[in-house]
């Protein structure tokens, strides 16, 4: 048994709005084990995003749990002790917006630095250069570079040099690279997985890329309106997808070699497109685009169950009798 | 020790960069040049004026009645006023005061402004803000020359007191502009970040989002010195500014307008000097526009 590090209880966020209530996340349980990447992937809308802005407290949730490492951490992040911020950090989806554009390389990575008293003033400037070289950027020639004159992917490099200044155990990561080129992602995403086995650390990946998960994750979880749809190890993920939903995202991926085919379930058609969190339909808040609806699923809303080991899917399919 | 004087070099080169780009982008436009050069011209005739002009003892109570009311010549250029006094030696002690209304001005009205408008706006949503933000608009709901004549009327007419008068018509222009930044800014991700991370609310506003301000807050600076002084000069025309024989452009205006149209020289010359200085900060800070505003792109 590994380590929990992040363990989420049925979480609930909800936004009231002039139109009703989005229930942008609609109890969401899951746990992150030290070391591992748990890829949190979903359509726009599914609630991903809002999930990670619960985990690292820039909302408190509407209900339910959060606990880091057993200390319940459900509340917004302004009251959380900073031992607690320094151990869970984020590197946001546009590195553009998430650096002051009027501020340069070394200051930005100070700050940190200062707030956390990681180093002693004397060693600030030595431990920014340290952490430029983490992340493979050449220190003389960025230390005092704005963001402005950086490109997509250096940005998202400093980001995640920030994110590591404070020695964190969990990084959220929130569509670290879907704002960047192709080219660029890979570098990213090899640059976070030498980080990771370097430093030991745990990362919740949040994407809308599912073939990325294949090579990142330990384990993948889909989650649609609110809720999970399945959620289990990589490998067992791919090979044998058991959610309808997850087998028709599976089968959109575009493959390229021989053995991704083999993977690859058969041609299912997607029609539709998710609903609004609003009018969350009622049943199964997936049956209007289930191609493998039955009856029951526009009455009754499946739980999430563990169908084998580690892997759990909330269908009525695989439902057994009340 | 080394490394920090290396440090202060790269970001003085970087400084200098971002400088000289932008002086690139500022005289693309010659009118711009063309505006920042009067600008100095008047600054250094405005800082020099005793020692620069002819007759630097006309600036005060002087009369010579003999030569009062002399048309533009060699010796008097501007001509001269109904008491023999020079009027070019007065339009340029004049520029003095002007100078001095609009930096004071701007130097109270600006930090107030600027600092309800970073608190209001990061406030955003609670009472701190809505206080704020209300004070603000019953001082914006009055019209700024109306109210700086009600207040410069209430106190003794000389021109610390129009200073006031200006000052408090002025600041909550300032509190709007920064206001709407703040608002916009603090929603950005950075932001959001340095929150997350524990940093102090005195660094994010003052160092991190009052540096991404400065650049419409410079360009708003350098127009409203302009309208500051046309507005010192509207106050001492009426009589609540500047107190003869301090040689207020406005008051100079006024008291020849009484000889028109026979005097000209002595309302037009002091008119046009008006005209000049707040058409060359309107230049100036059109310039400063283009280059902020490309800078965000």
């Amino acid at each position: 048994m590994k380590d929990v590090v992040l363990e989420v209880v049925d979480l609930k966020k909800y936004f009231p709005t002039k139109r009703g209530t989005v229930k942008a996340v609609d109890g969401v349980s899951f746990t992150v084990q030290a070391g591992e990447t748990l890829g949190l992937v979903g359509e726009s809308g599914s609630g991903k995003t809002t999930t990670a802005h619960c985990i690292i407290g820039l909302y408190p949730p509407t209900s339910g749990e959060l606990r880091f490492k057993g200390q319940d951490i459900s509340r917004g992040f302004e009251r959380r002790p900073l031992s607690l911020r320094r151990e869970i950090r984020i590197v946001f989806q546009d590195p553009g917006s998430s650096l002051n554009p009027k501020r340069h390389v070394a200051q930005i990575l100070s700050v940190p630095l200062k707030v956390h008293r990681i180093v002693g003033r004397g060693e600030r400037l030595s431990k920014v250069r340290e952490l430029l070289e983490m992340v493979e950027l050449p220190p003389d020639d960025y230390l005092y570079k704005t963001p402005r004159a950086l490109g997509g992917g250096e940005m998202q490099m400093v980001a995640i040099a920030r994110a590591l200044a404070t020695s964190p155990s969990l990084v959220v990561l929130d569509e670290p690279t879907s704002a960047l080129d192709v080219s660029v992602q890979a570098k990213i995403i090899s640059l976070l997985l030498r980080l990771q086995s370097e430093l030991g650390l745990t990362y919740l990946f949040i994407t809308h890329d599912l073939s990325l998960m294949r090579n990142v994750a330990s384990r993948v979880a889909i989650m649609y309106l609110g809720k999970l749809a399945e959620i289990a190890p990589t490998l067992k993920f791919f090979r044998s997808p058991l959610h309808p939903y997850t087998k028709m995202l599976l089968s959109s991926v575009p493959v390229v070699s021989p053995e991704e085919r083999a993977l690859k379930p058969e041609k299912v058609v997607s029609r539709g497109e998710i609903p609004s969190p609003v009018n969350v339909p009622p049943g199964c808040s997936f049956h209007l685009r289930c191609p493998e609806k039955g009856e029951a699923c526009s009455q009754l809303d499946p739980t999430l169950q563990e169908i084998e080991e580690d892997h759990f899917v909330r269908c009525l399919q695989f439902q057994g009798p009340p | 020790m080394s490394s920090r004087k290396e440090a202060a070099l790269a970001v003085w080169q970087a400084r200098w960069k971002g400088l000289s780009r932008g002086w690139y982008r500022y005289s693309r436009n010659p009118l711009h040049v063309v505006g920042l050069v009067v600008l100095l011209l008047i600054g250094l005739a405005a800082g020099l004026a005793p020692y620069i002009t002819p007759y630097p003892e006309h600036a005060g109570p002087y009369t010579n009645f003999r030569e009062a009311g002399l048309p533009p010549s060699k010796a008097h250029w501007f001509g001269t006023d109904r008491v023999g006094r020079d009027v070019f030696t007065r339009v340029i002690f004049g520029y003095r005061f002007s100078l001095l209304l609009g930096i004071v001005v701007l130097s109270i009205s600006v930090p107030i402004g600027v600092l309800f408008g970073l608190i209001a706006g990061y406030k955003r949503g609670s009472w701190i803000e809505t206080v704020l933000m209300r004070v603000t608009d019953i001082f914006l709901s009055v019209p700024p020359l109306v109210l700086a004549m009600a207040v410069a009327a209430m106190l003794t007419p000389n021109l610390f007191n129009a200073m006031l008068a200006i000052s408090i018509s002025w600041w909550p222009w300032y509190s709007r502009l920064i206001y709407g930044m703040t608002v916009s800014l603090r929603e950005q991700y950075f932001v959001r970040e340095l929150e997350l991370t524990g940093a102090g609310k005195l660094q994010i506003l003052l160092r991190e989002i009052l540096p991404n301000c400065l650049g419409p807050l410079l360009t708003k600076v350098t127009l409203d010195m302009g309208f500051a002084i046309l507005m010192g000069a509207t106050l001492s025309f009426v009589g609540l500014g500047a107190q003869p024989p301090t040689p207020g452009l406005g008051t100079m205006v006024a008291e020849g307008a009484k000889r028109l149209p026979a005097e000209w020289w002595s309302t037009i010359f002091p008119a046009l000097a008006i005209v000049v200085v707040i058409l060359a900060f309107n230049l100036v800070g059109d310039g400063l526009r283009d280059v902020f505003a490309e800078e965000e792109v």
